[in-house]
């Protein structure tokens, strides 16, 4: 393990090095500190609560290096296949974390809105983005956000003025390859400021070349001013071999509005966390996800919802789907804090299995430290029914087809609150091609 | 077109069938009455080849073909139909879509082209129309929160979507009500042709009053123990199942 942590720090070394940009001091601190933070955590293990089930060290005993120019050439052909049809207001395309202006697309933004590289906005104006940048995302505990801040060097910059409708998406895509059988490892990061009454989606996604193997590790801070309204979308179709380590963080001030679409369909080892606090009167937020996972693959998916003040509602919806020996994990926590009085939250976890040999952990987790509050969760792990997959067939379907229908029926209320129909489309498209797939084999 | 000798089934490692005999002609309408455990709904499910149910003896034959060795959606495509006694409640799954599919892979098994959504809404509307089902239940999950009379028309309303040479009720009349029972009675009635047969599993003489059957049989304890005209029926109803118990003869 020692050594692996020793070829971060070279890494680190070498990236600290070749950057040609002079760096604003304190962004610089803000990676060396990380860094030494990153070194006295290691990485997690399975005797840490957060990751009992979800051990890494596949990760931890890979060396991975930051992608150079050739990998990045490979990965450039890969983006047009995940590009997000339909009206964008943007379209920022990363390879290997870093920015790709010729293959990333701007329309007319509203005045005062910003969406562009982190890179070029650190370099331009860094005191602006100093008040934001690693305030929601604390490396102090969590070892992956240290690495992620650690090499912080790119990603992207969304800044809404208050009372600005951002009416198209904003597309995000991540995409990572290798070249020459080396593995890469990307630390994007988004921060994105959304002003008071201002309304915006963002949406983010992570894929890569089907054979190559890789590790992503995203971090994403997003501060949804008053009576702001956000809906983020995170697609994980990563590659099958590659790993994937994501955050999202996001604190909604009074009656600001988040909701967190998380579907998770590639990887080979997938954890998501996603950190939403509610800090204003009024916040509301809605977590959605959708997972499936086949083969050996793990997902684990770890949510926290903070009612940090009174009368805020949650809801979350969190259903997955496991075949052959596929691993799953749920972890949802719902904070209430003292003073959150009338809180209502909701969570749903459910999941499906698909095989003997898949499993899933799911454990829901209510801290409620205030007494008059509305806090549910109800969490089912089951396999298809046979009655249904035989009433289907006896109406002349084929067996696979009879269970694909169910599965999808399964994952239809999660992917019904997808309001965004390029996504919810692409999404079924890929569910259906996974389910196939996964299909075909049991047959 | 239906041929079954001397059927023994199990499930759950009981014997319920014991030896079934039944031979049913184009256009025959039958009416199977027994009472409860005699083994009605057992006959029904292994006709449709329900998965939990062994048959460990005897054969049936439909239109020739060994029923027996095919699974449950081949029975389906040859023209085999079971109208649940407990219909399946399909939460996510769209009636409309699962009801195109369905339509559409007995089609494609008889070589003829799949409908597109115009022709299919036609057909679906016409049969709706007949049935006096709201249209709105198109777009409903597969019986979800249907009431017990939903479910029962909903299956009679596939079973005039999907058109099949062989109809088997499952006590689709238990539980209805009068109208209902008299839409469900309308729809068999309706469907009825010189090429058409159904099978009624039925525990009351009443859907027999709008449904005339041509020939009941009386099942208890796994086998045929009477067959007779209409008239059967009626004495059914009059003197219960107990004198069935005696020796006959």
């Amino acid at each position: 393990m020692a050594q692996s942590l020793d070829q971060y720090v070279a890494e680190y070394e070498n990236a600290r090095r070749t950057r040609s940009i002079e760096q604003p001091a304190w962004l610089v601190r803000a990676r060396s500190d990380a860094l030494n933070r990153f070194r006295a955590l290691g990485f997690p293990t399975t005797r840490d609560e957060e990751w009992r089930f979800t051990s890494v060290a596949p990760i931890a005993e890979c060396a991975f290096a930051l992608g150079d120019e050739a990998a990045t050439d490979t990965g450039r052909s890969e983006v047009d296949r995940f590009r997000l049809p339909g009206n964008l207001s943007a379209e920022v395309v990363f390879v290997n974390g870093r920015y790709i202006p010729a293959l990333s697309t701007f329309s007319t933004l509203p005045a005062g809105t910003s969406i562009e590289s982190l890179a070029s906005a650190l370099a331009s104006r860094g005191d602006e983005i100093e008040p934001h940048l690693t305030r929601l995302a604390s490396f102090q505990r969590q070892a992956f956000t240290a690495l992620n801040t650690a090499f912080l060097a790119d990603g992207v910059w969304i800044h809404i003025p208050p009372r600005v409708i951002v009416e198209n998406p904003i597309h995000v895509l991540f995409i990572s390859s290798s070249s020459g059988g080396l593995a890469t490892m990307s630390h994007p990061r988004v921060l994105a400021v959304i002003g008071q009454g201002s309304q915006a989606s963002i949406v983010e996604s992570h894929a890569g070349a089907d054979d190559a193997a890789y590790f992503t590790n995203a971090v994403t801070e997003i501060m949804l001013g008053e009576n702001a309204a956000l809906d983020h979308y995170k697609v994980q179709q990563e590659s099958p071999q590659a790993y994937h380590v994501g955050a999202l963080h996001v604190v909604a001030h009074r009656s600001a509005n988040c909701t967190s679409h998380s579907i998770s369909l590639g990887g080979s080892l997938v954890r998501n966390d996603v950190v939403a606090v509610l800090d204003g009167e009024g916040a509301e937020c809605t977590l959605n996800g959708l997972y499936l996972a086949d083969g050996q693959r793990l997902v684990d998916n770890h949510t926290t919802i903070d009612h940090a003040q009174p009368h805020c509602g949650s809801r979350e919806v969190y259903k997955g789907v496991l075949a052959d020996r596929a691993r799953g994990v749920f972890n949802g926590k719902i904070i209430v804090r003292p003073d959150a009085q009338k809180t209502d939250a909701k969570q749903t976890n459910r999941a499906l299995l698909l095989s003997e040999d898949a499993q899933v952990n799911t454990k829901p987790q209510l801290e409620i430290f205030a007494n008059d509050v509305k806090c549910t969760h109800g969490a089912a792990v089951g396999q298809l029914d046979d009655e249904a997959v035989f009433y289907l067939r006896s109406r002349g379907l084929a067996e696979s087809e009879a269970r694909r229908l169910l599965i999808h029926a399964f994952a239809a209320d999660v992917l019904s609150r997808i309001k965004l129909e390029s996504i919810r489309t692409g999404a079924e498209r890929v569910l259906q091609q996974r389910l196939a797939r996964v299909l075909t084999a049991a047959a | 077109m239906l041929r079954i000798r001397n059927l023994h089934a199990r499930v759950a490692g009981r014997e319920i069938l014991r030896g079934v005999d039944l031979s049913m002609d184009p256009g025959d309408v039958h009416a199977i009455m027994g009472p409860n455990g005699s083994g009605k709904s057992t006959l029904a499910r292994v006709l449709a080849g329900h998965p939990e149910y062994e048959v460990t003896a005897g054969e049936v034959f439909f239109d020739g073909q060994d029923v027996l060795s095919m699974d449950p959606e081949t029975r389906a495509r040859a023209g085999m139909f079971m109208a649940f006694q407990y219909p399946v409640e399909l939460p996510g799954v769209n009636n409309a879509y699962f009801l195109k599919a369905a339509l559409n892979a007995l089609r494609t098994h008889r070589g003829e082209e799949e409908l597109d959504a115009m022709d299919f809404m036609a057909l679906v509307r016409d049969r709706m129309k007949q049935l006096g089902i709201d249209e709105t239940l198109l777009n409903r999950p597969v019986n979800e929160g249907f009431s017990g009379g939903e479910k029962k028309r909903n299956e009679i309303f596939q079973m005039a979507v999907l058109e099949p040479r062989l109809g088997i009720l499952d006590e689709t009349d238990s539980g209805l009500d009068i109208d209902a029972l008299k839409i469900v009675a309308h729809g068999v009635n309706a469907m009825r042709s010189p090429d058409r047969a159904f099978l009624l599993i039925t525990h009351y003489q009443r859907l027999l009053d709008y449904v005339v059957p041509d020939v009941v049989h009386v099942l208890s304890d796994g086998r045929i123990v009477r067959s007779g005209g209409k008239e059967l029926a009626f004495e059914l109803e009059e003197k219960g199942y107990g004198w069935l118990e005696e020796p006959v003869g």
